[in-house]
């Protein structure tokens, strides 16, 4: 029998705020243990939490990236449950009216286009850190109520690599958009994987096991592939599946049972009493709608169209934004931009790598790659000492033009003056000339190259050929 | 009526003794008999809501202040090491 996975990812991301959620205590990584709280997030009694308006913007502008609606009124609500890293023995999230719904992500898989539906984005609080030592378990609260976006899709993915790819494409949305850094080193991305798997053609759903604990996207793809294997195995070996939690055990490269149904919690949840609804306004949506930026995946099409570019230079632009804006600013105008791609991917980028600069740090505008590349197909100047004009560009800031006029790096392209030096070359080379009489045509090339160092690179390359090839052949 | 404890007793993680249940099954059943009053009203014209007070957007600017120092944060707690607070070993 042949089998296919559903499987649903819920992704929970820390927003870029300087804040937590509900009180003014720094969203900040990595300061001393229990040195960013106060009454509100320890859970102590008799606080009153107040809502983080950037936190409520970002949410909103996730949202309209996810493509999803904003719906006019959010609630919040409170998910009962003990764990020591809980301080208020509750959870404030959003059950029945999330910040937003319904929305899809598009990303690319084996050349194709994919799309995951978004159920919800919702906005919570994220809980403390646990340190477990031999005898004790430690807890910092510093995390307790950071802001939480938590990423619900449809179960819409049927495998390890489109879980991953569209994880690596929620995380370039979200970091493009500067909702979220993402960094999962510093816990900022965690995901929980619900799956289960049915003969192909059946409807109903199988058994849903949910997999917890893993702290990278490939543990994310290798959990998925181990289960759905697992499950696979259960099913024809003629078990039973039953809907559990299960612990994703990197190192083993296992999942392992947590807890059944039977335990499953329950968190009673009911409206937070102290939280006021949400109710946004079309100005305050609006506002935001215009923050909207291009998306990476929309933005590499349109490279790619625009300028007709080939994926790896679209590629380049988009995983460096300032660069690909720079390109753009470049090829205004061009006939060929293709040709402004090259000089900002091969030069301009190396440079900026080797001074340890930012496109932000340039001291010529972009449109004086036009101009380079304009007094190289003029044939002002030979490619060759395009190079040499850029790096003067590069250090002063000077443009083509100028440059190429101070250090008179004009190209000669006056015959007679080119054909003294071609005369120069055949005589102090006489065994090439020779050669190339004698119909060796690559002889033609050294002496070509004889030329060009004679007039420092400045002669016509096209013209010495040609000049060279009628005295030879004269 | 009486009140099952059993499950509540459970969830929110305390324990009572035989006596001690006796005694507060019928007491908690009362509440519930009481709240359950509720149910005879008709609200079919009513809208539900989370909350009875006219608010909505009540929110704060990204402003940080400033926290408690460690010392204060963890005063009150039992048991302290390293700057964290001390619970039993916690394994799932």
């Amino acid at each position: 029998m042949e089998y296919e996975a559903v499987i649903g990812l819920e992704t929970h991301v820390q927003l870029k705020t300087r804040t937590k959620m509900w009180c003014g205590c720094a969203n900040e990584y990595g300061a001393d243990a229990n040195t960013n709280v106060c009454p509100v997030c320890l859970g102590l009694p008799g606080v009153l939490p107040v809502p983080n308006a950037e936190a409520l913007r970002l949410t909103a502008l996730t949202g309209f990236l996810l493509n999803c609606d904003v719906p006019s009124y959010a609630k919040w609500d409170r998910k009962n449950y003990f764990y020591p890293d809980n301080p208020k023995n509750y959870q404030l999230t959003q059950l029945d009216f999330p910040s937003t719904i319904t929305g899809f992500v598009e990303f690319e898989l084996g050349g194709e286009l994919e799309s995951v539906r978004i159920n919800r984005a919702h906005l919570e609080e994220d809980v403390g850190k646990s340190f477990h030592f031999a005898d004790y378990s430690g807890v910092d609260f510093n995390r307790a109520g950071v802001p939480l976006l938590e990423i619900v899709t449809e179960p819409d993915i049927t495998s390890g690599d489109m879980a991953y790819e569209y994880l690596n494409a929620l995380k370039s949305i979200l970091e493009y958009g500067g909702v979220s850094d993402c960094d999962m080193e510093k816990g900022q991305v965690r995901c929980d994987v619900n799956i289960s798997v049915r003969p192909i053609g059946q409807q109903e759903l199988g058994e849903k096991i949910e997999i917890k604990n893993m702290n990278s996207f490939s543990g994310v793809r290798r959990a998925a592939e181990y289960e759905i294997a697992r499950q696979i195995e259960v099913l024809e070996e003629g078990g039973q599946l039953v809907q559990e939690t299960r612990r994703w055990d990197d190192d083993a490269g296992i999942t392992d049972s947590m807890r059944t149904k039977e335990d499953a919690h329950d968190y009673r949840y009911f409206p937070d009493p102290d939280l006021m609804p949400h109710r946004p306004s079309k100005e305050w949506l609006e506002a935001i709608r215009e923050e909207v930026v291009e998306l990476p995946l929309a933005r590499e099409r349109r490279l790619m169209e625009q300028y007709e570019l080939p994926a790896g230079d679209a590629d380049v632009f988009v995983g460096d934004a300032a660069l690909g804006n720079y390109f753009e600013e470049a090829a205004k105008g061009l006939k060929n931009p293709k040709q402004a791609a090259n000089w900002v991917i091969n030069n301009l980028q190396a440079k900026l790598v080797e001074t340890e600069t930012s496109v932000a740090d340039l001291k010529f505008p972009a449109v004086a790659i036009g101009e380079l590349i304009g007094l190289v197909e003029g044939g002002q100047i030979s490619s060759k000492i395009a190079q040499e004009v850029f790096a003067e560009m590069f250090a002063s800031g000077k443009s083509p033009a100028i440059i190429v006029e101070e250090k008179g790096l004009s190209q000669v392209s006056d015959s007679g003056e080119l054909e003294a030096f071609c005369r120069e070359a055949i005589e102090a080379n006489p065994g090439p000339a020779d050669d190339f009489r004698n119909g060796k045509e690559a002889a033609l090339n050294f002496l070509k190259g004889q030329v060009m160092k004679a007039s420092r690179g400045k002669a016509n390359p096209q013209m010495v050929g040609e000049l060279l090839a009628k005295i030879l052949n004269g | 009526m009486e009140m099952d404890l059993s499950r509540a007793v459970k969830l929110a993680r305390i324990e009572l003794t035989p006596e001690e249940e006796q005694r507060l099954a019928p007491q908690l059943g009362e509440v519930l008999q009481y709240v359950e009053k509720l149910n005879g009203l008709d609200v079919s014209g009513v809208e539900p809501t989370a909350h009875a007070t006219p608010l909505s957007n009540v929110m704060r600017e990204d402003e940080p202040r400033e926290s408690l120092s460690q010392e204060d944060a963890l005063r009150n707690a039992p048991k302290t090491a390293n700057g964290l607070f001390v619970v039993p070993k916690i394994v799932e």
